[in-house]
């Protein structure tokens, strides 16, 4: 524990002064661009927990990322709450929303689970074109206020701070031990005392918690508006992209995974690619293929590779 | 002794699974509802027309829903991909129009061309990571985005029209008018599912390939070469899509986004009948076609933005009476 520990720590406290000393350095657009990072860090987290952790897969999370971001939409625009508020607002709404579809997912595993989030994913931004009046059809809603990209850099990371924190807290102790035997195996973790239904439930609702922070935080980086078109299977599939990235079941891995989908578009965008606009789709395509053919685990599976190295000696504690 | 008749007997039970979990309740509900198709059809000319309409969109469910189950059963992996190379397979057809072919001509090049591009991207892109689940379905969506840029890239978003295939006359039985092109779809994709089943059923390559899909380290053993046969699942899972793509440009016509809807019904249509199985997806989107049609037609509040989540709100009332599906078999789970 103590050396990989320390080792954690001093990650931990680059990675913190890094962020920290970050804005000095950069202009408005990269600050944007920053505070995107923090947004899908938050997003796969939440992803990671649920998939990784607990092996509950989930292809709808762009669904949740939709509640929490109509969330903070509609209180702003018609109650002129405090977009600071709205935070802990979206992410008490999606926990209560991922609760309730945590319930009818009890019953599908697998790939069926994996269809009904996807599902999801579609449905949800359908309902906010049903119901235009209020939340605004097509052209979306947007928030009373917009924030700077500074308040937004600031409050993404500060957020993404706070929420990796509840992550490790919550998969540290008991209820980590209970998500991971259900990964492992349901019935010999039911067989030790573990409440499935309980458990599996708990997950779904703070993934979805998670993902309604990073939805409401992603409504605030597009100039306060929530529109449909943001939240589409795209969105879904792109969080998915930064968890297979990252690689299921480690901390670390995630915020590579969500530097490669934040970053990833506006990269592919910049190269040349005989003057087109759609080369963008092309490179990324190619890219995402690629790396997950040289990386089929994901980093987590490059850094267990690089510990199990000769050389490097290291007593495995997690499964 | 008792071990081993208990041995037998779940031996037993997990063969006449593989055959088919098709339950008494499922047919009879099938049976009800065709019954209600028939009168409603015979009683008003409008339920009929959008029934035989429902269908002809269900068909185009069904093949585009028959190929994801065949990868799925192959390789327990859903390609997120099938709907954007379908649609790639149509514009290829589109370009050999534009070379003077004529449109059946092209139709069945593209066909064969959608056989080979099926199994280069599952030898070239699944292969190497077909060991882990996860990493073959971020492949696809790779696939996805990227066969959705080259398409774009080279014959641009604008909307592009190929020859009508079917021509455009109505037919009229009765006071009932059916169009052409819905009878023509729906033609053309019963005939390409009765092909892949009677190659799966009567042949030897069928029954190879069923063989590599079901078990296949036995039938490695008994000299199937399973990698060659999955690659040729894949072909012909490209195959089936090109026709579901080939029939859907008609009616919203040539454009990079024309297969993403689709694909969505095709995954419920599939889900709906039981991933495992061929039938399940054929009448899981025919219902589907129909089902949506008629609700479209006669509920106000269903307007066209809920067409969506009315399927999947379906797909999820018959997943949570049967999990895996109406005619899917239960998984045996082993401790």
């Amino acid at each position: 524990m103590t050396r990989r520990f320390l080792v954690a720590v001093c990650v931990f406290l680059i990675a913190a002064g890094v962020v920290v000393l970050l804005p000095f350095q950069l202009d408005g657009y990269h600050e944007g661009l920053a505070a995107k990072v923090a947004i899908f860090f938050i997003a796969v987290l939440g992803l990671n927990i649920l998939t990784g952790y607990t092996g509950q897969i989930s292809i709808g999370h762009g669904a949740f990322m939709a509640i929490g971001g109509y969330t903070t939409a509609v209180m702003s625009h018609y109650h002129h709450t405090n977009l600071l508020l709205t935070l802990p607002l979206a992410f008490a709404i999606s926990f209560a929303f991922g609760l309730i579809v945590g319930i009818p997912a009890l019953r599908f595993s697998g790939v069926y689970l994996a269809l009904v989030t996807f599902a999801l994913a579609v449905s949800v931004p359908q309902f906010a074109l049903k119901f235009s009046k209020f939340l605004g059809g097509s052209n979306g809603i947007q928030t009373s206020t917009t924030p700077t990209h500074l308040w937004l850099y600031v409050v993404s990371w500060t957020c993404a701070g706070i929420l990796l924190l509840v992550a490790w807290l919550v998969l540290r102790g008991r209820t980590g031990r209970a998500f991971r035997s259900i990964r492992d195996s349901e019935i010999a973790a039911a067989a030790s005392g573990v409440t499935l239904p309980i458990y599996k439930t708990l997950a779904f609702g703070i993934s979805a918690a998670f993902a309604g922070v990073a939805g409401s935080l992603f409504v605030l980086a597009t100039n306060g508006f929530a529109q449909p078109n943001e939240f589409g299977v795209f969105l879904s599939l792109e969080i998915l992209v930064g968890a297979a990235v990252a690689g299921l079941g480690s901390l670390w891995g995630v915020l590579i995974g969500a530097i490669f989908i934040a970053l990833l578009p506006t990269v592919s965008s910049s190269v040349p690619l005989i003057g087109s606009a759609h080369g963008q789709d092309v490179v990324f395509g190619l890219i995402v293929i690629a790396v997950m053919l040289i990386l089929p685990t994901g980093f987590a599976g490059l850094l267990q590779r690089l510990r199990s190295l000769p050389g490097i000696r290291t007593v495995e504690k997690e499964g | 002794m008792v071990e081993i008749a208990r041995r037998i007997r779940i031996r037993e039970r997990r063969t006449r699974n593989i055959g088919g979990g098709v339950s008494i309740p499922v047919v009879l509900f099938l049976v009800a509802a065709a019954i209600f198709l028939l009168v409603g059809s015979l009683v008003s000319p409008i339920f009929a027309q959008q029934t035989v309409a429902g269908l002809a969109q269900g068909a185009i469910f069904a093949s585009l829903a028959l190929s994801l189950v065949l990868i799925y059963r192959a390789t327990e992996v859903i390609n997120f991909a099938q709907g954007e190379m379908a649609m790639a397979t149509t514009y290829f057809a589109y370009q050999l129009t534009l070379w003077h072919l004529s449109y059946w001509a092209a139709f069945f090049l593209a066909l064969l061309t959608a056989f080979v591009f099926g199994a280069v991207v599952q030898v070239a892109l699944i292969r190497p990571v077909q060991h882990s689940v996860i990493a073959v379905v971020i492949v696809t969506v790779g696939l996805f985005v990227l066969i959705d840029g080259l398409v774009t890239w080279k014959w641009g978003a604008d909307l592009k029209f190929m020859p009508a295939p079917f021509g455009n006359q109505v037919y009229h039985i009765g006071s009932v008018a059916f169009s052409r092109q819905d009878l023509g779809t729906l033609l053309v994709t019963i005939v390409s599912v009765l092909l892949l089943w009677v190659l799966f059923k009567f042949t030897k390559l069928g029954l190879a390939m069923r063989a590599a899909a079901l078990r296949p380290a036995s039938a490695a053993l008994v000299g199937v070469r399973v990698n060659r046969m999955l690659a040729i699942g894949w072909g012909l899972a490209a195959v089936l899509g090109a026709v579901a793509g080939l029939m859907t440009e008609p009616t919203v016509f040539l454009q990079p986004t024309m297969m993403q809807a689709v694909l969505l019904y095709a995954f419920a249509a599939a889900v709906l009948g039981g991933l495992e199985s061929p039938a399940g997806a054929v009448i899981g989107g025919l219902a589907l076609g129909v089902f949506l049609n008629l609700i479209g037609q006669y509920v106000g509040f269903a307007t066209s933005e809920l067409r969506l989540p009315i399927a999947f709100g379906v797909l999820l009332i018959v997943l949570l009476i049967k999990p895996h599906g109406l005619f899917g078999r239960r998984q045996v789970r082993r401790v």
